[in-house]
């Protein structure tokens, strides 16, 4: 009994110092496993390589940081546990999750536990809750909706038009902007259908488009449907153009859907890596064999924003960063950070991207 | 009335592949009375066995579609066979005898440990291959829209067919047929006549996860992406498919397959896609409130 007791205290003993010597937590959360993987590991990798960067600085206020990960699925239950979990870890700053349905449920839980937050959900919902700890430093579905539309109405004059969603808070919400935009130009779109994400099988779909005569598809979703829409419309003998948002940078949109994602065209913040200051960071990843594609820059630079909303406020309580985070202006890799009352990132601008080869760039 | 014709044969491809699936329900339920929810990922991973058979055929310069098509069935028949030889072996033999919810627990744990295994060892990105075959047949030019069918729809339908044929022959004519049906109705005496019961159930599951692997390397050749997720909406709609027919019925699990393809093809034609779901699971319920037992299922007769 005695040396049971004994080694308890010993345990307790060890588990207390571990605690008082442990380094100042940040976290990142996201789809880490699931269908929608590939996303958060771009974000662990650009939350990796900024946390190195940062420690070799000398850490934040003197402290050196470590990265929590948090894997939500994508699953909304799951996000909330995932938030509990890091709210017990003790966490100072979070940057997640990916999916809006995760980012709305958990971002309850960050805010009455005073953590601030940086986002790159994109739907409208996120910030409009009133919520002060959360900062997106990506834009808005509303603005990716609206530019996504005008360039449809613009571009595709004539062409039959259809705009088809996922059903997802961030696929339908996108899709309906989309929609809006198109409508407001004088153009209607010529069906608007909803799918099942997950499924392979979209060869009901194909033929439904393909009756219609549709040549141009609007889509709000994921890059895992787009490739095998696309291919199944190829097999079909459709020639299908594709428009959708930011989730279609990932190229495993490429490798799956192979040649025909040059026909798929989407709307993303002005590429990071094409940004000057961007350059040597762009650089290192490059040499530790990772392509800062999608949201890779910006998990790096949600971290750095933490670093300087910090270092400014020379403080990591929740009240100090949140009015350093609000009143400030950050230098970070994907350019000029700044916040409204909202949260809302000041200057967001989305532009039209094409897939070309493999590669994505500006859409003409 | 060409559009119709075109969904018709999205419609029984979607549901021979289902088909082929929920007969792997409706085996193992029929013999063991429980629902192997590790099915749906034991497809799952014979469509990775198939992706990497025809990766490495592709290094070695094979061109010949039927050579290739042939071996890549071979290697994803023998090493998902194996996968359901020892699934059975380790997580339902060791709890024969058990309670019902027992094998149930641990089939659901099995289903978890298959998609994570896949998904640690081949990562949890999309696999993709390009199309092994190209274009298909025109069947009808009709004014405004021309019905076609490719060549792996034909070859999915083809092959379901064809295995289904067999199948039954296997089951009705054969030794082996016997020995599983004299399992099905009364284990214990099979048993005492000398029938080997253990054996027959493993190859039960071997058998299951064979067509399982014909329908994954269907799916590789039509789809031409995978990722470890696949089982799991693919095993609900089989295992759905199942149901419909008849749990327990051989070609009630094709029947409901088939049915549960067309629904979808058509429902998704005419009406709102995103109902779609809605629609397969609504007509479930109804059947089995007019017909509790699926459309050839035999009403369960408790032995005295």
């Amino acid at each position: 009994m005695k040396k049971t007791l004994l080694a308890t205290a010993c345990l307790a003993l060890g588990a207390y110092s571990q605690t008082s010597l442990a380094d100042m937590s940040v976290a990142i959360a996201g789809p880490m496993t699931g269908q929608y993987a590939s996303a958060g590991d771009q974000i662990r990798r650009g939350a990796e390589m900024a946390i190195a960067d940062i420690n070799a600085r000398g850490g934040v206020l003197g402290e050196k940081l470590k990265l929590e990960v948090g894997d939500d699925a994508c699953d909304p239950k799951q996000a909330v546990s995932v938030a509990n979990t890091m709210v017990n870890r003790k966490i100072v700053f979070m940057h997640g999750h990916w999916c809006s349905s995760s980012t709305i449920p958990a971002s309850e839980v960050y805010n009455e536990s005073d953590i601030p937050m940086a986002t790159v959900s994109t739907n409208p919902q996120v910030t409009e809750r009133g919520l002060a700890n959360i900062f997106r430093i990506m834009g808005r579905d509303d603005q990716q909706g609206m530019v996504a539309g005008e360039y449809i109405a613009d571009k595709f004059k004539g062409k039959k038009v259809a705009v088809v969603d996922d059903k997802s808070a961030y696929g339908k919400g996108l899709a309906d902007e989309i929609a809006k935009a198109m409508t407001a130009k004088g153009m209607k779109p010529a069906l608007r259908e909803a799918i099942t994400a997950g499924e392979k099988d979209y060869s009901g779909l194909v033929t439904k488009l393909k009756q219609a005569g549709v040549e141009v598809m609007a889509y709000g979703g994921y890059h895992t449907e787009v490739a095998l829409i696309l291919r199944q419309a190829q097999q079909a003998g459709l020639q299908l153009t594709v428009m959708g948002g930011d989730t279609l940078t990932n190229s495993e949109l490429v490798t799956a859907a192979g040649p025909a994602a040059d026909n798929v065209m989407f709307t993303f913040s002005p590429d990071p890596r094409k940004n000057p200051e961007a350059a040597p960071v762009v650089e290192k990843f490059r040499a530790a064999k990772v392509e800062p594609e999608g949201y890779v820059l910006y998990a790096y630079a949600a971290m750095q924003l933490f670093e300087q909303a910090a270092n400014s406020a020379k403080s990591v309580k929740y009240k100090d960063l949140e009015k350093a985070l609000r009143g400030g202006s950050f230098k970070t890799v994907i350019g000029d950070l700044n916040f409204d009352a909202k949260g809302d990132q000041k200057a967001p601008g989305f532009v039209v991207y094409r897939w070309k080869g493999g590669q994505y760039d500006y859409a003409q | 009335m060409a559009y119709a014709l075109q969904q018709l044969i999205n419609g029984l491809t979607l549901g021979a592949m289902y088909g082929l699936i929920a007969i792997g329900y409706t085996m193992v339920y029929g013999i063991i009375g429980m629902i192997n929810f590790a099915h749906g990922d034991i497809f799952m991973v014979s469509a990775f066995i198939a992706i990497t058979a025809f990766t490495l055929l592709a290094a070695a310069d094979v061109t010949s579609i039927p050579l290739a098509l042939t071996f890549v069935l071979i290697v994803a028949i023998f090493f998902t066979s194996a996968y359901g030889w020892a699934v059975e072996r380790t997580a339902y033999r060791p709890l024969r005898g058990s309670t019902r919810l027992a094998p149930l627990i641990s089939a659901i744990g099995m289903s978890i440990f298959l998609q994570n295994a896949v998904q640690l060892t081949q990562g949890a990105r999309v696999k993709p291959i390009p199309p092994v075959i190209e274009g298909g047949v025109v069947l009808w030019d009709a004014p405004g829209f021309t019905v076609q069918i490719g060549w792996s729809q034909l070859l999915i339908i083809v092959t379901t067919v064809v295995l289904m044929i067999a199948f039954t022959w296997m089951i009705t004519q054969t030794p082996f047929g016997r020995q599983q049906r004299a399992c099905e109705q009364d284990r214990t005496m099979a048993s005492l006549l000398g029938v080997n019961v253990d054996r027959t159930i493993s190859f039960t599951f071997m058998l299951g996860a064979a067509l399982a692997a014909v329908a994954g390397v269907m799916v590789t050749v039509y789809y031409g992406v995978v990722d470890f997720f696949i089982g799991f909406l693919a095993g609900i709609k089989a295992f759905t498919a199942a149901v419909l027919g008849g749990i327990g019925s051989l070609p009630g699990a094709m029947l409901g397959g088939l049915l549960i393809g067309l629904i979808e093809a058509f429902w998704a034609a005419y009406l709102w896609a995103e109902y779609k779901d809605v629609a397969t699971f609504g007509i479930l319920c109804l059947v089995l409130m007019l017909r509790p037992s699926g459309l050839l299922g035999r009403p369960e007769v408790e032995k005295v």
